[in-house]
């Protein structure tokens, strides 16, 4: 047991490290330090989007965008554990990456899987480099966790496909040039039978994008209204009605989260309590109770994190690492919000005033907002739970009362 | 990166599982917690046949000469087993001490019948309600006689020495506070039978009155060391935690696939799902967290003690939650003492007081991420 | 709003009061008082003695079964008054542990479904503690889901013929009398094949062992059947009738408003005035403090919801579902609260008893009893059901075997 690198593991890490030393990109991080403090969410987006492009062209331009991706497609052919290994490397400057996630996590595997030769080589490699920046239009008003119960219609005419309804929570849609769509292209056989996925520019008439006023009064993301927009038929990803299988590819390539760490709250806590003064003038970190809390915290934030190494340790052996990390978001969420709302508490009154300053305190009351999306986002803690019970424990699903039910005779009302 | 145990360790867990499985079932973890027997001493011995006791010593003391990774190893299994055996008194405290502090003649006399398993050994610390203090010890040797009472040694019975912890020099800090080797069966030693949360180990009240008592390293640094083998055997126990938890999963997982209600098996309600669930992230978790102890335990390194009390939290509270979950999910039969649910409950809540509460491993956590930090 | 009786409740009050300062049984009061959590102890009399004793007295005197009609041993007595008399009965109510399953449940169903002739015979007896009542309803393949349960009865000329398997019946050791559910028809659905009766519990064929508990006591017993014959008399209700007739039963499951659930509340706070942590009272611990309030709330919670029911039923209102949170609440707090306390002990919390911080070994009793508490007459998980069900409206989970013959169900998971 140790941590060292097996030596083609530190060769690799020591060109990556070398390759970072040489191109820092400190000033685009104090570009996007800058865009936090920016009201106008355009604004704010496009200096995000200016400083994040800029660094993903030039690790595209010296191989280094998308690791585990074939050369031709932009990437660099690397295994999993070079690409952790690139992730550790990166540290804070993965945070440039935020606006390219899912275009690379998600909707690139998807098109790399089930798009034509021709497309691959013409969307993978901008996609790759951040020239273009895709999103993914997947969850629906009614279909959340029963993401099957999408109601978008698509229907055919000609060689296009004519697109009627209305997405939600699509992280970006603002800012992307292309998108990944899963429509309902037949209401009259079962819910997972009927569906089709497509690719489409956003920028096609009839798509208009608004954005959500989140609990926060943040708005990261959007409702995507569809009006008679058109796509041809060419843009279609996997067979007609097959699209429930092409989604869960991709679900499954979701961005392998390894060596990334969770945000869990506890590093600012730890910092806030160290700061923060009880009525009698002692540090919070000498109070028995915040520690007995912290400890909990921290013993679980630590888990997150030698869990995570586990998982590198198989991929550093050439195994396919176990089950454990589907735990992360599960453990993570809730914890910050729990966090955050203690940190609040031990302010007394003044906990309750607004605030989005980066100081620990600061990041904490902003925390209280983002956890409530975080237990929800990518499976609420409840899907979280089954997936865990049943694919890890191999329970039995639970009883499903759609299954075999043609789409359009599932009620659609509670009561 | 190789947070993980090598394949030599991974055989000697499947050795341990195998002897286990054959000889430590819950039968014999019956007999004892029924008071048919204070300890069971045919997987006693079989564990020494084994080479299982003697895993850390040294080969000059009649040990493998193995490392700690390997002890990690077996404990796991132990407390999966709730093997009713004094190894951990016996390994993680007592050999450990005379590992630490031991003068050459005295590892030359003990440790060689540790690996033999012809000595079980303990330590005796506890003297007052609330986490061991040096303030608590009152215990007292003077002229090499050793007088005082413990309240709490694990395997008191049926120890054959132990380790005490006493002072030399009267005063309510560590300076005075020394370790002495007292033979359990000599002169002086009283030892009566206390019934605990966990009846599966022996546990007795032990008085002292003039015993002959051979110092363990100098007065002054008794303290210290008690508190690095603490560190260590919280690692070991978090293993035992683990593995019991671990157990306590898969029961609770088994029943739930088998035990029918509603004309479905339990397992299919979410509620009863939810549960399990949450079980598997908390064993996760502590699992986790035990492995980056046992790197910190076998390499020595300057984190054990941040390590050790991540271990110990995270493990105490898995362990406590599976096996009250693993009841739960039994519905009444987790209720009877015919049913093996209530081996773990009680086991749960042994472990997660044995080396202290969980108060005290909290606070200690945060004492050293406070340290570290202070450093950076 | 007041805590006050009103003029009538205060009078009955004066009267409870009068007559149990001149009757009730003091020579027990302090082992009754000093009797730990979930088991009380006599030191020179019989429990079972004491018990029917001072249940004939209260009978003697009219102040058995308040709420019975009279001539079936009762009193005739409003709800309210009920409650009183328990407020002023005190710790003397630990006295009716062995008949709270057959006033509770038994004398209910059969003031329901007997005939008049064996209402007049068992009813008093009953009401007196005479007689001693279990309930034999759980089985091994039927705990949450009792309408699961396999026992057969099968006619035979005007008897009807028990083979079976009873568990977790309380008290059968010492009981006369037995309400028992059998399956009556095993082709049709499985609340619609049931069947309830009433049998002497000293019948051939019937045979009692004791289950040892986790903890290991033995408050309750297996019940095995062997071609017991029970006369069709003593049907309670019609055949295939048993589910509902059962309902009457649970929903007659005594009232427990008033003596709210133990959670170990008072007794941790206690522990927490006399032991030293840091070298000061656990009490003054912040860490101690955060976790005594938050387990105060929930006990106190319990305590005005009881107040609240209280307070409907002297108006003479239905007392609101609220009360359905008592044992939920109660017993995952009290499995908390134990495993806190052997905490704050450190190491020796381990010990069965403490010396000198807890002789009687209540929070190791507590730790080893809460977990039955969350499962006996009902699992926390059918509990949140049944909230989220019958108080929220929320809709009932979906049923496989509703509608299905009991001898198609599957009864093997995997």
């Amino acid at each position: 047991m140790n941590f060292d690198d097996t030596p083609q593991e530190a060769e690799y890490r020591a060109l990556a490290r070398k390759w970072i030393e040489a191109n820092r990109p400190d000033d685009l991080m104090k570009e996007l330090a800058a865009a936090d403090e920016i009201k106008d969410r355009d604004a704010r987006t496009a200096k995000i989007l200016k400083a994040s492009k800029a660094w993903q062209k030039k690790k595209a331009d010296a191989g280094w965008a998308c690791l585990s991706w074939p050369k031709e497609y932009g990437g660099r052919g690397a295994t999993p554990i070079q690409r952790v290994i690139w992730d550790q490397e990166e540290g804070k400057y993965g945070q440039l990456s935020g606006p390219f996630a899912i275009g690379q996590g998600m909707c690139g595997p998807t098109v790399m899987a089930y798009a034509s030769e021709e497309q691959k080589r013409r969307y993978l490699p901008p996609l790759a480099s951040g020239e273009e920046v895709w999103c993914q239009l997947f969850s629906e008003p009614a279909g959340g966790s029963d993401l099957a119960g999408l109601r978008t219609r698509a229907e055919k005419d000609g060689d296009d496909w004519i697109i009627n309804g209305q997405k939600i929570w699509t992280t970006g849609a603002h800012f992307c040039d292309y998108g990944i769509l899963i429509t309902r292209t037949d209401p009259t056989i079962a819910k997972h039978k009927g569906l089709t996925m497509f690719f489409l520019d956003m920028r096609s008439p009839g798509v208009e994008v608004r954005p959500i006023k989140q609990a926060s009064g943040h708005s990261g993301f959007n409702e995507v209204y569809f009006t008679n927009v058109r796509i041809p038929d060419a843009q279609r990803l996997g067979r007609v009605n097959d699209g429930w299988n092409v989604s869960l590819t991709t679900l499954m390539n979701e961005r392998f989260s390894i060596g990334a760490r969770l945000a869990t709250g506890v590093p600012e806590f730890f910092d806030f309590a160290a700061q923060m003064r009880m009525a009698d003038g002692t540090p919070a970190l000498d109070d028995r109770e915040v520690r007995s809390r912290l400890a909990t915290w921290a013993a679980r934030s630590n888990g997150l994190k030698y869990t995570a190494y586990r998982a590198i340790s198989a991929l550093s052996k050439g195994e396919r690492p176990g089950p454990e990390n589907s735990i992360g978001k599960l453990v993570a969420a809730p914890m910050t919000q729990d966090i955050a709302m203690y940190a609040l508490d031990l302010q007394g009154p003044m906990g309750a005033i607004s605030r989005d300053d980066n100081s620990p305190a600061g990041k904490l009351y902003q925390t209280l907002f983002h956890a409530i999306g975080m237990r929800i986002a990518g499976g609420t803690d409840e899907v979280m739970r089954n997936i865990i019970a049943e694919r890890v424990l191999g329970l039995p699903g639970d009883i499903r009362v759609d299954k075999d039910v043609p789409f359009n005779k599932i009620p659609t009302k509670g009561r | 990166m190789n947070f993980d145990f090598s394949d030599e360790q991974k055989q000697l867990r499947d050795e341990a599982r195998r002897f286990l499985s054959e000889n430590c079932t819950p039968k014999e973890v019956r007999a004892v917690l029924e008071g048919k027997a204070k300890y069971d001493a045919k997987i006693w011995k079989g564990l020494a046949d084994l080479g299982l006791l003697g895993i850390a010593i040294p080969e000059e003391f009649g040990g493998a000469g193995a490392g700690r990774l390997e002890l990690c190893v077996v404990a796991e299994e132990l407390g999966r087993a709730l093997a009713p055996v004094p190894y951990s008194s016996t390994v993680y405290l007592a050999s450990e001490l005379l590992m630490l502090a031991g003068s050459d003649a005295q590892k030359k006399h003990w440790l060689p019948k540790i690996a033999a398993g012809e000595a079980i050994g303990t330590l005796a610390l506890v003297e007052a309600v609330g986490d061991a203090t040096p303030k608590s010890i009152q215990a007292t040797v003077s002229g090499g006689k050793l007088t005082g009472r413990k309240t709490l040694v694990p395997e008191g019975e049926i120890a054959d020495f132990a380790i005490v912890v006493a002072r030399e020099k009267a005063g309510d800090d560590a300076r005075g506070v020394g370790l002495y080797i007292v033979d359990m069966k000599g002169a002086g030693v009283s030892a009566k039978s206390v019934e605990t949360v966990d009846p599966s180990r022996n546990h007795a009240e032990v008085a002292f009155s003039g015993a002959p008592a051979d110092p363990l390293g100098q007065v002054g640094e008794g303290w210290s060391c008690v508190d690095k083998v603490l560190d260590r055997a919280a690692v070991l126990v978090a293993f035992e935690q683990i593995g019991g938890a671990d157990r306590a999963l898969e029961m609770g997982r088994d029943y739930a696939l088998d035990r029918m209600a509603f004309g479905r098996p339990i397992g299919s309600f979410q509620a009863v799902k939810h549960m399990l669930a949450d079980m598997y992230v908390a064993a996760t978790l502590a699992r986790s967290n035990a492995y980056y102890g046992a790197w910190a335990l076998s390499t020595d390194a300057g984190e054990l003690a941040e390590a050790a009390a991540n271990a110990r939290v995270s493990a105490t509270q898995a362990y406590q939650l599976c096996a009250k979950n693993n009841t739960q999910v039994h519905g009444g039969m987790g209720f009877t003492w015919e049913f093996d649910c209530h081996l773990y409950y009680r086991r749960s809540n042994l472990l997660a007081l044995s080396l202290g509460s969980l108060t005290m491993w909290e606070n200690r956590l945060i004492d050293e991420m406070r340290k570290r930090n202070a450093a950076a | 709003m007041n805590f006050d009786d009103t003029p009538t409740e205060a009078a009955f009050r004066a009267e409870a009061r009068a007559w149990i300062a001149a009757n009730a049984p003091r020579e027990h009061e302090a082992d009754l008082r000093a009797s730990p959590f979930g088991r009380v102890a006599l030191r020179n009399t019989d429990i079972i003695a004491a018990s029917k004793t001072w249940q004939k007295k209260k009978a003697d005197a009219g102040w058995a079964c308040l709420h019975w009609p009279k001539e079936y041993g009762g009193r005739g007595a409003s709800p309210i008054e009920r409650v009183i008399w328990g407020q002023e009965e005190g710790v003397f109510g630990k006295l009716s542990g062995l008949f709270i399953i057959g006033h509770g449940m038994c004398g209910p169903t059969v003031m329901a479904f007997a005939s008049e002739e064996h209402k007049h015979k068992r009813l008093p007896p009953l009401a007196s503690g005479e007689e001693i009542w279990c309930q034999l309803f759980s089985e091994p393949a039927g705990g949450s889901d009792l309408a699961g349960l396999r026992t057969r009865a099968e006619k035979s000329g005007g008897e009807w013929v028990i083979n079976g398997q009873k568990i977790w019946t309380s008290g059968a050791h010492h009981s006369d009398w037995g309400l028992l559910i059998a399956r009556t028809d095993p082709e049709v659905a499985k609340h619609k094949g049931l069947t309830m009766f009433f049998l002497d519990m000293k019948s051939p064929g019937v045979e009692i062992r004791p289950i040892k508990q986790a903890n290991g006591q033995a408050e309750f017993n297996e019940v095995y059947f062997t071609d017991v014959r029970i006369p069709d008399h003593q049907r309670l209700g019609k055949v295939g009738d048993g589910w509902n007739v059962s309902l009457t039963t649970l929903m007659n499951e005594r009232l427990s408003i008033g003596a709210s659930m133990p959670t170990g509340f008072p007794e941790l706070f206690d522990l927490c005035e006399r032991l030293d942590a840091d070298g000061r009272p656990a009490i003054e611990n912040r860490h101690v403090r955060a976790k005594l309030a938050n387990w105060a709330t929930k006990s106190n919670g319990l305590k005005f919801t009881g107040y609240r029911a209280m307070s409907a039923l002297s108006r003479g209102e239905r007392p609101g579902p609220e009360n359905s949170i008592g044992k939920l609440v109660a017993g995952s707090t009290m499995q908390d609260i134990a495993q806190f306390a052997l905490e704050l002990e450190g190491p020796m919390g381990a010990l069965r008893r403490t010396p000198g911080i807890d002789e009687t070994g209540l929070f190791v009793a507590m730790l080893l009893r809460s977990p039955a508490t969350r499962i006996e007459g009902g699992t926390d998980e059918i509990l949140r059901n049944i909230i989220a069900e019958r108080v929220l409206g929320l809709p009932a989970d979906i049923r496989l075997d509703k509608d299905v013959p009991f001898d198609k169900i599957p009864t093997k998971g995997r």
